[in-house]
């Protein structure tokens, strides 16, 4: 294996003490460990082609040195090529890679479909002119505002959360329809319209809905006979489990207005389905992150009856209560004595007198604002009632419920006044409920009000003149100074008290048996002669 | 903000200065600006403002601040100069703080450099690639970071977390085989506590144009990547208070 003629390869690497890189890498060691390494990468195959960069250096030199051409430097990349050409091998994997169609193909196809206008456009206009009022919000309006504040998605996001909407609309009969917030998840996030549907459109059988999913039982009494299965065999136990809290009718209280979901503008909507007691109190007491599937079970203890579609339900639920607020005046209510009946008054219209007060005092007291939903009582429900009698009454004091006294204390707190003032929103620990900023300090002719949510952060309310509006961004959790803390089991109940009366033994065996029969007599007998004696003593 | 920042980067000397995020305290909210010298891996400087006008520099934390920091819980106030008082919290360290001489309080200033610490080095996350680590030790961008593929973006591992790697060592060499020096020399995102679902949600949005990975234990941050280019980014918002709920919200 002679000296390497010039235009092989290797050459020059077998002469030691020549090495262009002295200077660099001084340590002998660490230079042929940088050698080898440079090496394996060269040698690095390619998943593509199966030819690795050092092999091919090499036959690119080795052709070059061969031929000779002039002018080399310039036309080195060609040579490459040919070089490359000339390794060509008939591709042996008869596998072919499937085109991937990349996601943003599928998407853009969806969004593409939100633009499209259908054939019933006719049709909607007229619809339109019916009404009187647009059943449309207008969520770029909003979304401008929102954006002075700082707050909101993307323009091209509102845009088209708008055409969804829009959508929505032409397929339901819908009366009035507002964007209210998006909801973050896991895996996909929620987008969140409130609807109120037109009169006269009631919802299909609610009994059957659902009804599997939900348990018999209430979980947040605080009564301790929790689920004890029916045994079939006898004795049949008398446990009769607490009665149900009906789920108010649909158009009141909690089930005021419907809820659609979807998790991407150009997505179709899915109905949400209306809120029982059951779930709203059991949802106080658990904290999970959304998925972003619908269907998904919620795992936790006290167990939630329902799945994920319910329990998004019951936040919905709990945020629309807690932070819709509108500013003082703008809503009154219908008449006034009402107010004073049971049931609250659960209908307001607007004011057309309103003076819309200045944006400074909106932000400097929190006595311009009001809520506009009523809030949740304990029981889950906007109004009280007692599941014993079945009858409507209001704030009663029941013997048979254990009520809490912050049962009565909140009813008087948001049951029947529905437009209390946002002032008497209490904090937690130092922390007001509220935080009220203007949205620019200099301009303050065009600045807006913006009030954000301490309670459930992400929730967020504007006012400006005559305008306002509600929306909620974030994960969909309240806000509590301690960490949560998962309600503990119940404790373990008390057994039967074992005594020796029902306490199992050994039965004693024949032989045993037979010793103390004999035993016995013979102390019968003995006793027989000490009578005996006794009586001859006598 | 765009106006100020390019002006701090010619006062500070910096050579790269970004937008960090903004904690929203009760009363009034903090823009925190971040700034870098040549070296990446150096500590960071940090600024905060209250209009993002006036910026005043956080002095680096030690760890008695970020000690302290993690027991005060609740909101922060939004007034830097609010005290708050540790005798509630931690008897202890109120009690060492008096014995050294000072009083037993903790200004929201020094709470607020622990927190943005404790987020950056909890949560700083930057894509695998994007940092090469020179044979001398000092750590530059890659300007060959193409960016990562869609397949790629999506895996939690492809995010590295920007902090000197505590577990790097410990990988077996298996391992360790497959791993280039030169740009795997950060922790991974995919031994984050929770294992399995994680502490991070990934999501594609507009179609996979962007990935958006949000963190679970911070709740607030969120960071950016476009797939199959350099952009790539982290940004707070929020109350700049841990999730210690999070094992029972997933």
């Amino acid at each position: 294996h002679g000296p390497y003629q010039p235009h092989e390869p290797g050459y020059g690497l077998d002469q030691p003490g020549y090495s262009p890189y002295e200077d660099v890498i001084p340590d002998p060691h660490a230079r042929m460990l940088a050698i080898k390494n440079a090496k394996a990468y060269l040698l690095k195959t390619s998943t593509k082609s199966g030819l690795n960069l050092y092999d091919h250096f090499a036959n690119i030199l080795t052709k070059i040195l061969d031929e000779q051409p002039t002018n080399t430097v310039d036309i080195i990349e060609n040579i490459s090529k040919d070089v490359k050409w000339a390794q060509f091998r008939k591709k042996m994997d008869t596998l072919r890679d499937e085109p991937l169609i990349p996601p943003t193909c599928e998407a853009a196809e969806k969004c593409k479909a939100l633009f499209v206008r259908e054939g019933g456009e006719e049709e909607r206009e007229e619809v339109e002119e019916e009404m009187g009022e647009p059943a449309l919000p207008n969520v770029m309006e909003a979304a401008f505002y929102f954006e002075q504040a700082g707050i909101g998605l993307s323009k091209d996001e509102s845009y088209y959360i708008f055409l969804a909407l829009k959508n929505l609309i032409r397929v339901q009969p819908i009366q009035k329809c507002r964007f209210w917030g998006k909801i973050l998840g896991l895996e996909m996030n929620y987008i969140i319209a409130e609807v109120q549907l037109r009169e006269g459109e009631e919802e299909e059988g609610e009994e059957g809905e659902g009804t599997a999913a939900e348990g018999e039982k209430e979980t947040g009494e605080a009564e301790e006979d929790e689920q004890k299965e029916k045994e079939a065999e006898p004795p049949k136990s008398t446990y009769k489990p607490p009665p149900e809290i009906p789920k108010e009718l649909h158009g009141t209280g909690t089930n005021k207005f419907v809820y659609f979901v979807c998790n991407e503008p150009g997505k179709p909507w899915v109905k949400l389905p209306p809120v029982t007691p059951a779930q709203i109190v059991c949802a106080r007491k658990i904290k999970k992150f959304f998925t972003g599937w619908l269907d998904a079970p919620v795992v936790s203890f006290p167990p939630f009856p329902g799945n994920e579609a319910n329990y998004l339900r019951a936040q919905i639920a709990r945020i629309s209560a807690g932070t819709h607020v509108s500013p003082t005046g703008f809503y009154q209510f219908a008449d006034e004595e009402e107010e004073e009946e049971e049931g609250g008054a659960d209908t307001y219209e607007e004011n057309p007198d309103f003076e819309p007060p200045p944006v400074a005092e909106m932000v400097e007291s929190l006595a311009t604002w009001a809520h506009h939903v009523k809030g949740i009582l304990k029981q889950g429900r906007c109004v009280w009632i007692n599941p014993t009698q079945k009858s409507e009454e209001n704030e009663e004091e029941e013997d048979e419920e254990e009520e809490e006294d912050e049962g009565e204390e909140q009813q008087e707190e948001r049951g029947p006044p529905l437009l209390t003032l946002i002032s008497e929103d209490e904090g937690m620990k130092d922390i007001p409920a509220w935080t009220a900023q203007a949205s620019t300090n200099l301009i303050p002719e065009y600045s807006v009000a913006i009030l954000q949510s301490n309670r459930w952060p992400g929730a967020y309310a504007f006012a400006t003149g005559r305008k306002f509006e509600n929306i909620y961004f974030g994960w969909g959790h309240k806000y509590s100074p301690e960490s949560h803390t998962p309600e503990l089991p119940p404790p373990a109940q008390a057994e039967f008290p074992s005594g020796p009366e029902i306490t199992e033994t050994v039965d004693p065996t024949v032989e045993e048996e037979m010793a103390f029969k004999i035993a016995q007599e013979e102390a019968l007998a003995e006793a027989e002669e000490e009578e005996d004696e006794e009586g001859e003593d006598d | 903000l765009g106006a100020s920042l390019p002006l701090l980067q010619r006062d500070y000397r910096f050579e790269r200065v970004w937008f960090w995020g903004c904690i929203q305290g009760v009363r009034g909210a903090y823009y925190i600006a971040e700034g870098l010298g040549p070296d990446r891996a150096a500590p960071r400087s940090r600024l905060y403002s209250l209009n993002c006008l006036d910026w005043s520099l956080l002095t680096p934390a030690t760890k008695e601040m970020l000690a302290l920091a993690e027991q005060v819980k609740g909101r922060f106030q939004g007034d830097p100069s609010f005290e708050y008082s540790l005798a509630e919290i931690n008897a202890e360290a109120a009690a060492r703080l008096v014995e050294s001489g000072k009083e037993p309080v903790m200004k929201e200033e020094a709470r607020l450099i622990a927190t943005v610490e404790q987020i950056d080095r909890a949560v700083g996350i930057v894509p695998r690639g994007a940092f090469v680590k020179t044979p001398l030790g000092s750590v530059h961008e890659n300007r060959h970071f193409e960016g990562l593929s869609l397949g790629e973006a999506k895996k939690l591992s492809s995010y590295f977390h920007f902090t000197d790697p505590v577990n790097l060592k410990n990988k077996t060499l298996l391992e360790k085989a497959d791993l280039d020096p030169s740009t795997d020399f950060l922790e991974s995102l995919e031994h984050d506590i929770p294992r399995g679902k994680g502490s991070w949600s990934i999501q594609l949005e507009k179609g996979g144009t962007v990935v958006v990975l949000r963190s679970l234990l911070w709740l607030g941050l969120t960071f950016y990547h476009v797939p199959m280019t350099k952009q790539f980014g982290y940004v707070y918002f929020g109350t700049g208070e841990k999730n210690l709920d999070l094992p029972f919200m997933l």
